[in-house]
């Protein structure tokens, strides 16, 4: 019975990380159509950045996170600038390609810079986030009370942001009709720019609490977070923020309990989770809570 | 009489020329990847050795240079690797991989173009059966898994044991192979086996399946990369159980993101500067003046396989690639690690080291000559 409880709480904590990142994931899809291939290594840079800020520049913990959101925020801003505006009018095949390139430019950046190398690094975490909890014979790590919370907090903040603000009517009007928009005098480049720099603060803070979990620093460490995130976005409703975060629980409770249940399987677990991806693609592409697609005319 | 001048000396220089045409030596290593600790160590072990004089850097006259080429810890990048080493750079001979499942992707090609290659660590027995110019100069793991589970029952008086196996390493899934069969022949029992892959980072679920079935000691043959993460969270989850792993630890890594929960892990490897003599103690002190660390194995190997090559052309006397490697074949040679007789296979007969993590520092635990590993494999009915 503990065994399972504690293979529920492994599945919640996993599973809080991917939400967080999906949901950056999904507000960059929902108001722009564009699948961001570089979300998962802008979430890679966030760890780093907080090893550069507190390993080599010993500023305090969470002075180096504050610090480390407010730069790969900011990254992500001069990402869209530099790679996707100039393709706005483009087909949206080539600015998927683009995506994909400002992935490995990231990923490669990484590995040449004389701070990182191709070789981990110990990622700093402070102690509130690895302190041990012992319920029964149950143990909670303090990441697993922390990264549900602060999950909650950014989905509620997001929420307010994309419903209750001036911004966020202009990001949903966008997401409705980016032309229209435009014609309305809403200035499209400065609302993207907005959403740009949301969705990469809260892949900073995904990227900062994954690292208190998993303090290993690595370039390719964005990669598989980010198609697990894409994974739950599709399972949630891809373009619903709520879908996202319900699909990033669903995901890390499905990883988990695939392992606790077939422990002999424990080597496909990546398989399993991707078929779940086909099959949300083939038989329910608009996920859980997603709404049917109209076509754009 | 000007003109027979101006062509003497155009000879003059030419042989010159010729003389001083180096000979390449090409280096197939992994900077970036699974394994670019392994291939970053073996450049720096490589760079230093040549520069201290520790090494030769002229073989029959000519200088030596290596040509050096990322394998990146995939095989299809190391098979690309090997191809551009041999056609554009022309080496006679190559370092390399690291890892075994890099090398299984360059070897074919280097078979094909009949230019030897010896990997310093690859330890997957099938890495030199691709073919004659195919080298090691490590032991192999159907040796290696034998006496960890040896180690497990002598030394830990281990009866069951949990075995977590990364599946995308050919390395680590024979490894487990071949510790499950020796711990179960040597009257062990394993109670569970699971399963992770390259690039994980959450083994609670794994871990929490172990805890269920609380075996004796834990095995895993895995890399660095995965232990240094999957024993942290094993800790955290209150697992006490020993920790006992491969030649894949001996990295710094290992202890600098494993932090206190690694301490107490043992693993099987190749040498450790503690022990060494002869060149291996010159090489050992002189490597801790100059980089202010110990040496490691993987650095050590890698200059082996430099001394190994160095001697076969100098026997052979020729840099031709097919009379390297025929020279390769009967080598008996003091190099860092000890004394390396090669077999007709390319597999050489090593000892085995058998290191711990103490106060953050790897740390000599004990040793198993060559002789016992075939004792064990005799009990085994191999």
């Amino acid at each position: 019975m503990d065994t399972y409880l504690q293979q529920l709480l492994n599945g919640v904590t996993l599973g809080s990380l991917y939400a967080l990142i999906a949901i950056g994931y999904t507000m960059v899809y929902g108001i722009l159509r564009l699948i961001n291939f570089a979300h998962g290594d802008v979430f890679m840079w966030a760890g780093y950045w907080v090893f550069f800020l507190v390993a080599l520049f010993h500023l305090p913990w969470w002075l180096g996170a504050v610090c480390a959101v407010v730069i790969t925020a900011l990254m992500g801003v001069t990402i869209e600038r530099v790679a996707y505006r100039p393709l706005r009018e483009a087909p949206r095949i080539s600015l998927l390609i683009t995506a994909i390139g400002v992935s490995f430019l990231l990923e490669n950046l990484i590995i040449v810079l004389p701070w990182a190398s191709g070789r981990q690094k110990p990622y700093p975490t402070p102690n509130f986030m690895i302190q041990i909890y012992q319920a029964g014979s149950v143990r909670i790590q303090g990441v697993t009370i922390w990264v549900p919370l602060i999950a909650a907090a950014c989905l509620l903040g997001l929420i307010f942001l994309v419903y209750r603000t001036k911004v966020g009517r202009a990001m949903r009007a966008i997401a409705t009709d980016i032309e229209t928009t435009a014609l309305m005098g809403a200035d499209i480049n400065r609302v993207i720019s907005y959403t740009f720099l949301v969705g990469s603060a809260l892949a900073a803070v995904g990227g900062i609490l994954w690292g208190c979990r998993y303090p290993r620093l690595q370039w390719d460490l964005g990669i598989m977070p980010g198609w697990r995130a894409f994974t739950a976005a599709v399972i949630g409703g891809i373009g619903n923020i709520v879908g996202a975060m319900l699909g990033g629980f669903l995901l890390g409770l499905a990883e988990i309990l695939v392992v606790a249940f077939l422990p002999g399987l424990s080597g496909f677990r990546d398989a399993f989770i991707f078929a779940i991806l086909i099959f949300f693609l083939l038989f329910k592409p608009t996920g859980i809570l997603g709404k049917p697609l109209k076509e754009k005319v | 009489m000007r003109r027979a001048l101006i062509l003497a000396l155009a000879i003059g220089f030419g042989a010159l020329a010729l003389a001083q045409e180096p000979i390449k030596i090409g280096c197939l290593l992994e900077f970036t990847g699974a394994c670019a600790a392994y291939g970053q160590m073996a450049r720096d072990a490589l760079e230093f050795a040549r520069a201290a004089g520790i090494v030769p850097t002229e073989v029959l006259g000519r200088p030596i240079e290596l040509v050096y080429f990322d394998a990146r810890t995939e095989p299809v990048e190391a098979a690309n690797g090997a191809t551009r080493l041999i056609q554009v750079e022309k080496v006679v001979a190559i370092i390399g991989t690291m890892c075994s499942g890099p090398f299984l992707g360059a070897a074919e090609i280097v078979q094909k173009a009949g230019v030897p290659m010896i990997g310093p660590t690859t330890t997957n027995p099938l890495t030199t059966q691709v073919g004659d110019y195919c080298f090691r100069a490590c032991f192999k793991d159907d040796d290696q898994g034998p006496v960890a589970a040896a180690l497990a029952r002598d030394y830990f008086g281990a009866k069951t044991a949990a075995v977590v196996i990364d599946v995308a390493q050919a390395y680590c899934v024979g490894l487990g192979k071949y510790f499950i069969e020796a711990f179960e022949a040597l009257g062990g029992k394993v109670v569970a086996t699971l399963y992770c892959r390259s690039g994980d980072v959450d083994y609670t679920a794994q871990l929490t399946e172990i805890q269920r079935v609380n075996p004796d000691i834990i095995y895993t043959p895995n890399y660095y990369t995965e232990v240094a993460l999957m024993a942290r969270q094993a800790r955290d989850l209150g697992l006490t159980q020993p920790i006992l792993g491969a030649d894949g630890l001996f990295a710094p890594e290992l202890i600098q993101i494993g932090g206190k929960a690694v301490e107490g892990i043992h693993f099987t490897t190749f040498w450790h500067p503690a022990q060494a003599t002869g060149l291996g103690l010159l090489y050992a002190q002189k490597y801790k003046e100059h980089f202010g660390r110990e040496a490691d194995a993987f650095g050590a190997l890698a200059v082996d396989c430099y001394l190994l090559i160095v001697d076969a052309i100098k026997r052979a006397g020729s840099a031709d690639p097919k009379a390297i490697k025929e020279a390769l074949q009967t080598a008996d040679l003091e190099v860092v690690t000890g004394r390396t007789i090669m077999t007709p296979e390319g597999d050489p007969i090593k000892d085995f080291y058998f290191l711990k993590v103490e106060n953050g520092q790897f740390v000599y635990a004990t040793m198993i000559p060559a002789a016992r590993a075939a004792e064990i494999k005799a009990l085994m009915g191999k």
